[in-house]
């Protein structure tokens, strides 16, 4: 980690070299570890220091950029001249490339030390009472325990400057029996908030109650999602629509829906960089303060999240939703996303339930077609089928193909509890509810 | 270089480490994209970074950083031994690596032109001319052309007296097509899926590739399959696959479970297990008898040739499905020896800042007999296919759903109409057992898989599968709602 003032001295550094043209810097640096189990025993056991500075360099309207994660100044000049370099080889683009002005943000204080500096010991400590739990039952206890701190900053030639640190934790087991398995996972900026050893025991309770799965037809059926399960939801319209650039290119599911309501009433979806129930960060890789988009509000399509360069060529301003350097040519996307919680509860909606599943989590999900976000994907760690207001048997794990916006469109009940998932790839957050949907397209049934 | 991997293996040993590891990763990417005219991304990364891997009392602990000081070496591997030490108050059996692996050796890719040494203007002017022949088709809405250029170099040191050095090059790129309207978003790519066909050589396969020559057909291509005819729903039918998506299929429902660490659960909380467990190594008929699948490390262009794994353990070949059977599995040096045999080299690493773990290297279906012309005349009914579009696969690698870019109905031994919005899904041993026809060399092509995650924190593998176009009978196609 670099701290906020060794991270300045070291864009001025940068920009310093650019001379009088152009350019932004941007800084990420982390230092993470990751204590991995399989088979109720610490497998893999990792940490990682790094930091990639990345500079977009302009020459008029060209522009090239260079990354390095090495710090001396030899580096830096060799990062700014291939930067250099590059954005004199490419030819002008006619879009609006200008550097956003120092914007006001407000920091959001989501560091805690003992996350950030969380010992090898206490983790495996952690993970040692799940696998002696897992033991107890005669099941098997994999999964992850990663703390760490993360930093991002970023600075350019108008006098931006802004930077963020932040603690991340995660904890998520899968326990598996020799027929079932159970999941649990949290994520949380303060390791102390993250209930170990709770998630391990409802992971085995799954896992203890799915022995001996039955085959079901597959069929149109009621759902109850867990938050779990409602994340993937969530973030596959994220991934396919909630970006200014695909609605642009007229390939996101909000196209032929703006301003109409396309799901039940209940349902609100929002993006807010600044809320500490996530995992924050207050302004985005341009350096431009996070605003709050409402997405979703009361089942209405609202609109995307935009960047500058998307949004300029929409005639909108920023929402403050570019994207870290490495994914920028996707377009703007939803970083800090919550969906609205309700006023039910799992068990609530299982005991007004007369025929459905109640499954743990989606799995390998796909984009089968994008104008209805229909994804295809298998049921994991959990399904169960619920007769007469309870669950009646575990079912082995099916396939479905469907719409997610119209799988939206029937929502009968949402959790009061919302969950935190940050994810593997790109570190989206989303905070969700359970869910119970009327109808659901399941396609396959696996062995 | 030699003198860090030497500090920090007799810091381990001296500190009580009765295996160490150290690798040291320097990775030079150059990656160019237009989109819709304009330069979308023009990029070079430079980095470099260590990991150092212990093996204490029969437990593992890695560390890493990109700091390449001496004393950044004593504090990494300092911490990869605490690590180690926190492993073991929640220990099973110890781990054992088998054989002893002291390679020595320098390897590098062959290439003919050193992709790094074209200029970024011949590259932007290929990428520009392949964006402005989709650019003459009508109805295109969004194009992209884009190539990335990568060296690898390595430096490998274990404390059983392995040193070995590497140079891997790679050159990937390609082009996509969107066309929108009718209600519809259609996409094509070229040469591959995703607009990224990516092989272990220089500069010479891009210019064999060549991207403008095919733009305006994959543009055109596009804007058809807007009106095109649904491909037909919930048919059980004959499938050809197209190469580009069989190699697809190689890679989820053979590459994946033949890895022998999701076999022994190491996998299971995130990638998943395997039904390919090992009762039935030898003695489970995976394919039918046409059906011969490798593991290789050696063959040119593969995204898995290598000199060596990132365990020092020497490129090789072994057979994974041999006439149909199942008999081999991807291993590293401690998964094989949990079996009683030695590695096949396939412990690979995404970086300098990530463990070895099971990888696939080149995973392929051998050729078969059949032109592919005489292939699609020999079928009365089916549909033909090809381009991934979408993949999921269940976590034991049994259930699976493709759907691809483009397909053709097959009438009377002839490509018909054209299809869009193709899908076909089936169970892994079923589908390969259905296998009746593979194409001949003539049509058999490398391909890349950049972008195959797996392991905590995630990994980005690339990987390699050789693939000639197939038949396959009784197939369900046409999965759409």
């Amino acid at each position: 980690m670099l701290g906020q003032i060794e991270a300045q001295k070291l864009c001025q550094k940068v920009l310093a070299r650019c001379g009088s043209d152009p350019a932004e810097v941007v800084v990420m640096a982390q230092d993470s570890a990751l204590t991995r189990f399989a088979n109720n025993i610490i497998h893999q056991n990792v940490a990682e220091t790094n930091a990639l500075i990345t500079v977009r360099y302009h020459i008029g309207k060209r522009v090239g950029s260079a990354t390095t994660n090495r710090m001396d100044n030899a580096a830096l000049d060799e990062l700014v001249e291939q930067a250099r370099q590059n954005a004199s080889a490419s030819p002008e683009d006619p879009n609006d490339l200008d550097l956003p002005e120092p914007a006001a943000y407000t920091p959001v204080p989501c560091f805690d030390e003992n996350t950030a500096e969380m010992e090898p010991a206490e983790r495996a400590k952690a993970v040692g009472i799940v696998c002696r739990l897992a033991t107890e039952k005669k099941l098997n206890a994999s999964g992850a325990f990663s703390t760490g701190a993360e930093e991002v900053v970023v600075a350019n030639s108008r006098g931006v400057f802004a930077y963020h640190a932040a603690s991340t934790a995660d904890f998520q087991t899968v326990v598996m029996g020799s027929d079932s398995s159970g999941r649990a996972h949290l994520s949380n900026w303060r390791a102390a908030d993250l209930p170990v050893e709770a998630l391990g025991s409802a992971a085995i309770e799954k896992a203890d109650r799915g022995r001996a799965p039955r085959k079901i037809e597959p069929g149109e059926y009621t759902i109850i999602l867990d938050p779990s399960a409602t994340q993937d939801l969530v973030d596959m319209l994220n991934f396919y629509g909630m970006g200014a650039q695909a609605v642009l290119e007229g390939r996101s599911w909000m196209n032929s829906r703006m301003g109409q309501k396309a799901m039940s009433e209940t349902v609100n979806i929002w993006d807010d960089g600044n809320d500490l129930r996530g995992a924050p960060i207050p302004f985005d890789f341009e350096g431009v303060p996070k605003q709050r988009v409402d997405i979703v509000k009361d089942g209405v399509v609202m609109g995307p999240v935009y960047d500058r360069y998307v949004g300029q060529k929409m005639g909108k301003a920023s929402t403050g939703h570019a994207m870290p350097p490495d994914f920028r040519n996707m377009g703007p996307l939803a970083l800090n996303l919550f969906m609205a919680g309700g006023d039910s509860s799992v068990e609530e909606m299982i005991r007004s339930t007369e025929k459905g599943l109640y499954i743990t989590r989606f799995w390998y999900t796909r984009l089968v077609h994008p104008t209805d976000c229909v994804v295809t994907g298998m049921t994991r760690d959990g399904v169960f089928m619920v007769e007469n207001g309870q669950i009646a048997y575990p079912v082995k794990n099916l396939r479905f193909t469907q719409s997610y916006v119209e799988a939206l469109a029937h929502v009968e009940a949402i959790g009061r509890e919302t969950h935190l998932f940050v994810s593997e790839y790109g570190g989206i957050s989303t905070r969700v509810p359970a869910i119970k949907l009327a109808k659901f397209n399941f396609t396959g049934s696996t062995v | 270089m030699k003198e860090l991997l030497s500090r920090a293996l007799n810091l381990a040993q001296l500190r009580g480490a009765q295996y160490a590891d150290m690798r040291i990763v320097e990775n030079r990417t150059q990656s160019l994209a237009v989109k819709n005219g304009v330069v979308d991304s023009l990029n070079f990364s430079d980095t470099i970074g260590f990991g150092v891997r212990v093996l204490v009392d029969g437990v593992w602990g890695f560390a890493s950083s990109q700091n390449l000081t001496p004393d950044e070496v004593d504090r990494v591997t300092g911490l990869a031994l605490k690590i180690a030490q926190a492993s073991a108050l929640v220990s099973g059996e110890k781990v054992q690596l088998g054989p002893a692996v002291s390679s020595q050796g320098v390897y590098s890719t062959p290439i003919a032109i050193d992709p790094f040494s074209v200029t970024l203007e011949e590259k932007l002017a290929i990428l520009l001319a392949a964006d402005g022949e989709m650019a003459k088709v009508q109805g295109v809405r969004a194009r992209r052309s884009n190539m990335a250029f990568i060296c690898e170099h390595k430096w490998f040191a274990n404390t059983e007296g392995a040193f070995i050095e590497q140079t891997i090059y790679e050159t990937g790129g390609g082009l996509v097509a969107t066309a929108v309207g009718n209600g519809e978003v259609q996409t094509r790519s070229y040469p591959a899926a995703f607009g990224r066909q990516q092989q272990t050589a220089g500069w010479e396969v891009m210019q064999k590739w060549d991207l403008p020559g095919n733009a305006q057909r994959i543009a055109s291509e596009s804007v058809a399959l807007l009106t095109a005819d649904a491909c037909p729903a919930g048919l059980t039918t004959t499938l050809i696959l197209g190469g580009d998506q069989l190699a697809l299929q190689i890679h989820e429902s053979c590459g994946h479970p033949t890895e022998l660490d999701r076999v022994f659960g190491s996998e299971a909380a995130y990638a998943g297990t395997s039904f390919l467990t090992t009762e039935k190594l030898d003695n489970f008929r995976y394919g039918s008898n046409i059906v011969n699948l490798t593991a290789d490390s050696v063959r040119p262009l593969g995204l898995g040739t290598f000199g060596w794994d990132d365990e020092g353990v020497p490129a090789t070949s072994s057979p994974l499905v041999k006439e149909g059977l199942f008999v081999g599995y991807l291993m590293s040096r401690e998964t094989a020896s949990q079996l009683g045999r030695t590695s096949n080299a396939c412990m690979r690493a995404s970086g300098w800042n990530r463990i070895p773990i099971v990888r696939m290297v080149n995973v392929s279906l051998e050729p078969g007999d059949w032109k592919l012309e005489d292939l699609i005349a020999s079928t009365d009914d089916g549909v033909y296919m090809e381009t991934n579009r979408s993949w999921s696969i269940d976590d034991k690698r049994y259930n699976f759903q493709f759907g691809t870019e483009m397909g053709y109905e097959i009438k009377n031994g002839k490509l018909g109409r054209m299809l869009r919005n193709c899908t076909y899904t089936g169970i892994t041993p079923e589908f390969w057992n259905s296998c009746d026809a593979i194409c001949n060399a003539d049509h058999w092509v490398m391909w890349g898989t950049p972008n195959c995650g797996k392991g905590q924190p995630s990994q980005v593998a690339h990987t390699g599968h050789g693939a000639a176009p197939a038949r396959f009978r009784n197939v369900k196609v046409g999965v759409l709602k």
